[in-house]
């Protein structure tokens, strides 16, 4: 047991957890029972509050966690997350300021919301908000598998249930001040985490180096280490095969992350257009951050650090790399300062991810099929107790299955949350797609895009399915047609279904506009899409 | 007939800017180990200094825009320490 970090990481965690209750009160409404203020804070975040708290969405615990364990594992292709978190911003700049805009107009609280207003098509609606939500759970656990990986560190690692009893306790505590305030919870301890992490990542990447030669030394001992593995795909540089790969992944994560619910509650929660677009230009400032810790799994080779060995599954856990390294070459006290950097960081993601389940739950299948005339209070009330169930569901995932699971999950998250990108992203501009054509597109690049993934064997061959998102281009068979047979450059999943999922919905499209099948009605105009706060189109918050 | 303002979609060709960073994404421009800067392989500092130019495209094309037909009433002039009171 590290009593010294586990004193630093109890009091910093008992400072967020005051700040979750009192969150309630800041800055509060008239009333916390509508899901303009319980789930969206209001919709009067300005400038900064956005700032951290988007920041601390997009890079969660988790993020920060494997992305160096992934630097330290294969090299240079763990490296992607700084090219997808710097392509991020401009691909998303346009079509997130209309999606605020159209939003504020119609009080869309979920993108499945905004869906439903643009093809007036509740299927429609419901296959967004199911996919929203079926790739947000598992990304929930994955946040508890950060937070345990420093709880394991700091020595709480039992075995069996008991094991796992620290980390229900402070999911306990982060579900009762969720269930209180909402997403001002998330938005007040940001604060704390994103200061905490910035301090952490910025002195590691200054004092370590150092200790072990700087950073020419750590890439020196780093390539030797790779050269030394049998796997073919590492190295601190790309080879020839999975250059094509490393772009894709970025590119693709990059669409694929503001599609995801919880992004967009960051977003919806803001004042105006203006607070969004300075959002754009100062949230780099995290990507900077993340490349840096990502070379941090280059120290780690350097530190010699090998991974805990997670006493419930039996297994060596990657993603402790990252604490054990803080936890061996930092004094104590420090250690524990960063243990409670990731910690937090858990927190804050996986609240503001569930408050987005419960929303998609509340607003596109609770008030669509099950109680139509729902009031605001039913639907606040409704979307607490979702809350509570999302987040025990991410408990009894990472408890009762193996964690891995969660992590292929959130490998195939990413996949289905792409596929949400025509009715979602493109309508936002046209509303050229035909709601068949979209809901066509969906199946098929769903469907394509899972089988793929299934028949993937990891890496190492250890594992025969989901092992990973890298296909080979000699794999890729177009009904029994294999375009490129012989070629061993390998491609990202999600583009591949993607592509398909656009091309079918291209198709279909055309036939059923041939065919003039009725494409629903759209109840946003071209004028929505450029309303401001101040003007008389916004909604006003929460009334109804 | 919808005008032009209608038809929801308005354009700037400062807009094109953001194609930029997508260059980003060309491996085989970067993928060396020299020269090093600070001992960082040529593959690694040469994306941190596509971080700032993200930054100058998304910045140039958010300051050049602004003016433009959104906010017809009241422009962005909000101070720093304005920036978070929230709607009166």
């Amino acid at each position: 047991m590290q009593w010294t970090e586990l004193v630093v990481f109890s009091a910093l965690f008992l400072l967020v957890t005051v700040l979750g209750f009192v969150a309630a009160r800041w800055r509060a409404g008239d009333t916390l029972d509508h899901l303009d203020e319980w789930g969206l804070g209001g919709r009067k975040f300005g400038s900064w509050i956005t700032w951290f708290l988007v920041g601390g969405d997009l890079y969660t615990a988790y993020t920060f966690v494997a992305v160096p364990a992934l630097v330290f594992g294969a090299g240079a292709t763990g490296f992607f997350a700084l090219p997808y978190t710097v392509l991020l911003y401009p691909i998303v700049f346009l079509p997130l300021v209309r999606m605020w805009s159209v939003s504020r107009v119609h009080g869309y609280v979920t993108p499945a919301d905004f869906v439903r207003g643009r093809y007036g098509s509740h299927w429609l609606a419901l296959l967004i908000a199911l996919t929203g939500i079926v790739a947000t759970m598992p990304y929930i656990a994955l946040q508890l598998v950060g937070l345990e990986a420093v709880l394991r560190t700091m020595g709480l690692n039992g075995s069996g249930l008991l094991g796992h009893a620290p980390l229900f306790i402070a999911f306990v505590i982060l579900a009762l001040y969720t269930y209180q305030s909402g997403l001002r919870a998330p938005a007040l301890i940001a604060f704390v985490k994103d200061t905490l992490i910035y301090i952490v990542i910025l002195v590691a990447v200054v004092y370590l180096p150092n200790k072990f030669g700087g950073w020419g030394a750590v890439f020196d001992t780093a390539q030797a280490k790779y050269d030394a593995t049998p796997a073919k795909g590492d190295g601190i540089l790309l080879n020839g095969n999975n250059q094509l790969q490393y772009a894709t992944l970025a590119l693709g994560s990059a669409l694929a992350l503001f599609l995801y619910p919880h992004s967009l509650t960051g977003i919806l929660a803001s004042r105006g257009r203006n607070v969004i677009k300075r959002n754009m230009v100062a949230l780099p400032a995290y990507s900077l951050l993340l490349g840096l810790l990502a070379m941090i799994g280059f120290v780690a080779i350097s530190a010699g650090v090998t991974p805990l060995t997670n006493q419930a599954t039996g297994r060596p856990d990657t993603n402790t790399i990252i604490p054990v390294l803080f936890g061996n070459e930092f004094p104590a006290w420090f250690a524990g300062i960063a243990f409670a950097a990731i910690g937090i960081g858990a927190l804050v993601p996986a609240a503001i991810m569930s408050i987005a389940a419960a929303n998609l739950w509340t607003r596109n299948i609770y008030k669509e099929y099950l109680k139509k005339d729902a009031t605001p209070k039913q639907e606040a009330k409704q979307a607490k107790v979702a809350s509570l169930v999302v987040k025990f569901g991410a408990v009894a995932f990472i408890v009762f299955i193996d964690p891995q699971f969660s992590i292929d999950l959130q490998l195939i998250g990413g996949v289905m949350i792409l596929q949400t990108l025509p009715a979602v992203a493109i309508a936002l501009y046209t509303r050229w797609f035909h709601v068949y054509g979209l809901v066509a597109g969906w199946v098929v690049g769903m469907g394509w895009g899972l089988w793929l993934l299934y028949d993937l064997p990891s890496a190492d061959g250890k594992r025969p399915h989901f092992g990973g998102s890298a296909l080979v281009l000699d794999k890729l068979s177009l009904l029994g047609w294999h375009p490129f047979a012989g070629s061993a450059v390998q491609v990202y999943v999600g583009i591949v279904a993607v592509v398909a999922n656009l091309v079918v919905a291209v198709v279909v499209t055309l036939v059923a506009r041939q065919l003039r099948v009725f494409n629903g009605t759209d109840e946003t105009t071209g004028e929505d899409y450029h309303v401001d706060e101040h003007s008389p189109r916004a909604k006003p918050v929460a009334t109804h | 007939m919808p005008s032009a303002r209608d038809s929801g979609l308005r354009w700037s060709n400062w807009n094109l800017l953001l194609i930029i960073p997508l260059f980003m994404l060309v491996t085989p421009w970067f993928n060396f180990d020299g020269p090093r800067l600070l001992g960082l392989p040529f593959f690694y500092w040469y994306q941190f200094a596509w971080v700032p130019v993200g930054v100058l495209c998304v910045g140039l094309v958010y300051v050049k825009t602004r003016d433009e037909p959104v906010v017809r009433d009241k422009p962005d002039l909000l101070g720093v320490d304005d920036l978070d009171e929230g709607v009166k």
